[in-house]
């Protein structure tokens, strides 16, 4: 089997005394999504942060390509292709999608003093990376990054990483303020990227979205890896189950029904 | 071509400035007459202009990066003690005194940075410190070296020529720097990589910087500029009316931000542009000296300029939300 681009080994967090993290162990390999799966603060957003290069590990190891490493800044990580897209992709609204493409990494033309940022093979760059992960009505690279929808945000989001040589991409809740049809897109492109070769590390609560995309799944709980199955071998209905913590749906509904039977004093109707 | 289409031309963070530019220029022509617009008329207020229009540019720029500099309202009669001290009262070289003038802007606009990045306090706070310490400073120093609060000055015929005089009677050398200003800032700004980063910084620090961004040091860059254009235009105004004042600045402060404000700037960072400023400025200068065109009262004049200010706010809102929205037609 082929050695995983990211790997993390027994992996700790602490911010002081609190405990977000405790020993997690995840691989993901090129062309493989990895699912993380999570009740809000669970700790997902904390795990990436660690990946990304914000957080430095309390303990544990992390490994790229099988060599340790070690992150001090969010540069680095990038340095070493590990791109992350935070949930509102791309944070300069007011800046053109040309120009935001390509921030810190602007194209440039000419000479010495008068080297001028070259706008048009900037915009036409962007413009055609993201039409080649299917966002066709995106076509103005001077059009603002505020104009776009969330989804298209997203998707120029994932192009630029991909554009910039990422290995790994994070997506955290990439379709978590998405309606229907703009999660479908950026779901689409997931798996553009994956099938470009990228390890895709996919944060999200909503199961049906991960499983969309998945090939591999990791439920976090208070912090902990909770269940790691590959693709096929839980149903919906199961992984639902285990991120809400081992009650089963049927537990909560029966919860539910009982909490509103002493409620309103009446007893709950057993047929609805 | 689609450049020339009303959708991309409005969709410009100086669109705005230019309508109220026309605006105020069609309102002076009618209740001022065309004097305003003869010679002399126009020398009024593209002096006004040029003095505020310098500043104004580094300091919308810090405006656009999402920073503020108010300490330009004591850069200002610094400069000019500063040459008046040392060439007037001491009698040095010209060239000594334009150095220390802008190195004084180097440290201060170094110190302000330097605030601004390592610590949390806004800048607003900052430079409202070194507005403060920097008028207290030069207060003193005039008044221990000098005696007095008014120094004169008498600088060589060139650099009178260079930094202040009047050309043809009446048109101030400053203009001429303020043009130079401008057309450098319009090329660094809009067609080279440094422009972009200080959007980005105005947009998300943060991201601007994991995108490898040298924030710190743009941060730092644009305090230097905003301090040393101020320092320079209080060297200049020295130079030119042969003495220096230690309370001439405190006006500016107001001035410089309303023209930033009116040429487009958003005040919450990211979105703006140098020729907005620019038509900011001048629209500023022409409502400032305009009124004495007309039959009206002087005092007017600043009931205008508050309306433009609160209309321009309001403006920007509508103006960058067109922008944001604005998409090209299907064929
Ligand atoms: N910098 C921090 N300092 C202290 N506690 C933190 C910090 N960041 C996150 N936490 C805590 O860690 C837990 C997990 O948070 P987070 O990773 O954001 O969860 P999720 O993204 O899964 O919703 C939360 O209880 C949160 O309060
Ligand atoms: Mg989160």
């Amino acid at each position: 089997m082929t050695t995983p681009v990211l790997e993390l080994r027994s992996v700790d967090k602490s911010f002081g005394p609190i405990d977000v993290l405790h020993k997690i162990s995840l691989k993901v390999r090129a062309g493989e999504v990895l699912c993380l799966l999570g009740d809000n603060g669970a700790g997902k957003s904390t795990l990436i942060k660690t990946l990304a290069g914000v957080h430095k590990p309390t303990r544990g190891q992390i490994l790229m390509d099988g060599k340790e490493v070690s992150f001090d800044r969010p540069r680095d990580a990038q340095d070493m292709g590990i791109a992350t897209v935070h949930q509102f992709g791309g944070t300069f609204p007011l800046m053109s999608i040309g120009r935001s493409f390509f921030v810190g990494a602007e194209p440039t033309k000419g000479w010495g003093p008068f080297k001028i940022y070259d706008r048009k093979k900037a915009n036409e760059i962007a413009v055609k990376a993201v039409q080649d992960f299917g966002i066709t009505r995106v076509d103005d690279g001077d059009r603002l990054i505020g104009g776009l929808s969330g989804g298209e945000r997203q998707s120029l989001a994932i192009a630029r990483a991909v554009h910039f040589g990422a290995r790994v991409l994070i997506l955290d809740e990439p379709t978590a303020a998405l309606g229907v049809k703009q999660a479908a897109h950026v779901l689409r492109i997931v798996k553009e990227a994956q099938r470009r070769g990228l390890a895709v590390i996919f944060i999200t609560h909503q199961v049906m979205h991960a499983m969309a995309v998945g090939d591999h799944f990791a439920v976090l709980i208070r912090g902990a890896v909770a269940a790691d199955f590959v693709k096929g071998q839980k149903s919906r209905e199961e992984i639902t189950d285990l991120m809400a913590g081992g009650e089963t749906m049927a537990d909560l509904e029966a919860q539910i029904s009982s909490d509103l039977a002493t409620a309103d004093g009446h007893p709950s109707p057993a047929t609805l | 071509m689609t450049n020339l289409s009303i959708g991309n031309l409005l969709r410009r963070p100086e669109a705005g400035a230019f309508l109220g530019m026309l605006a105020v220029i069609l309102f002076f022509l009618v209740f001022g007459g065309v004097n305003f617009l003869k010679p002399a008329g126009i020398a009024s207020w593209l002096n006004v202009a040029a003095n505020i229009g310098i500043i104004a540019i580094p300091v919308g720029l810090l405006m656009i990066a999402g920073e503020l500099d108010i300490s330009i309202g004591s850069m200002i009669p610094a400069g000019s003690m500063i040459v008046a001290i040392l060439s007037g009262h001491y009698e040095l070289p010209m060239w000594i005194s334009i150095l220390a003038v802008l190195g004084f802007g180097a440290i201060i606009g170094t110190i302000n940075g330097l605030l601004v990045v390592r610590t949390a306090v806004p800048s607003l706070i900052v430079t409202l410190g070194t507005l403060f310490a920097v008028a207290g400073m030069v207060l003193g120093l005039s008044v221990l070296i000098t005696g007095t609060t008014s120094v004169a000055i008498k600088a060589p015929a060139l650099y009178k020529a260079i930094f202040g005089q009047f050309i043809g009677g009446t048109y101030q050398v400053l203009i001429l720097w303020w043009v130079a200003v401008s057309v450098v800032s319009v090329f660094y700004v809009h067609y080279t990589k440094y422009g972009n980063w200080i959007f980005a910084l105005g947009g998300d620090r943060e991201s601007a910087r994991n995108a490898g961004i040298p924030t710190t040091r743009v941060t730092i860059t644009l305090f230097i500029l905003s301090a040393c254009s101020a320092s320079f235009v209080g060297m200049c105004q020295a130079i030119l009316f042969n003495s220096a004042q230690v309370s001439a600045g405190m006006s500016y402060i107001f001035n410089v931000i309303i023209s930033v404000v009116v040429g487009g700037v958003v005040l919450t960072g990211g979105f703006g542009s140098v020729v907005g400023i620019v038509f900011g400025t001048i629209t500023f200068a022409v409502v400032n000296q305009g009124i004495y065109f007309t039959g009206f009262d002087r005092n007017w004049s600043s009931l205008i300029i508050g309306v433009m200010l609160l209309a321009a706010v309001l403006m920007n809102n509508t103006f960058r939300h067109m922008a944001l929205n604005y998409a090209p037609k299907k064929k």
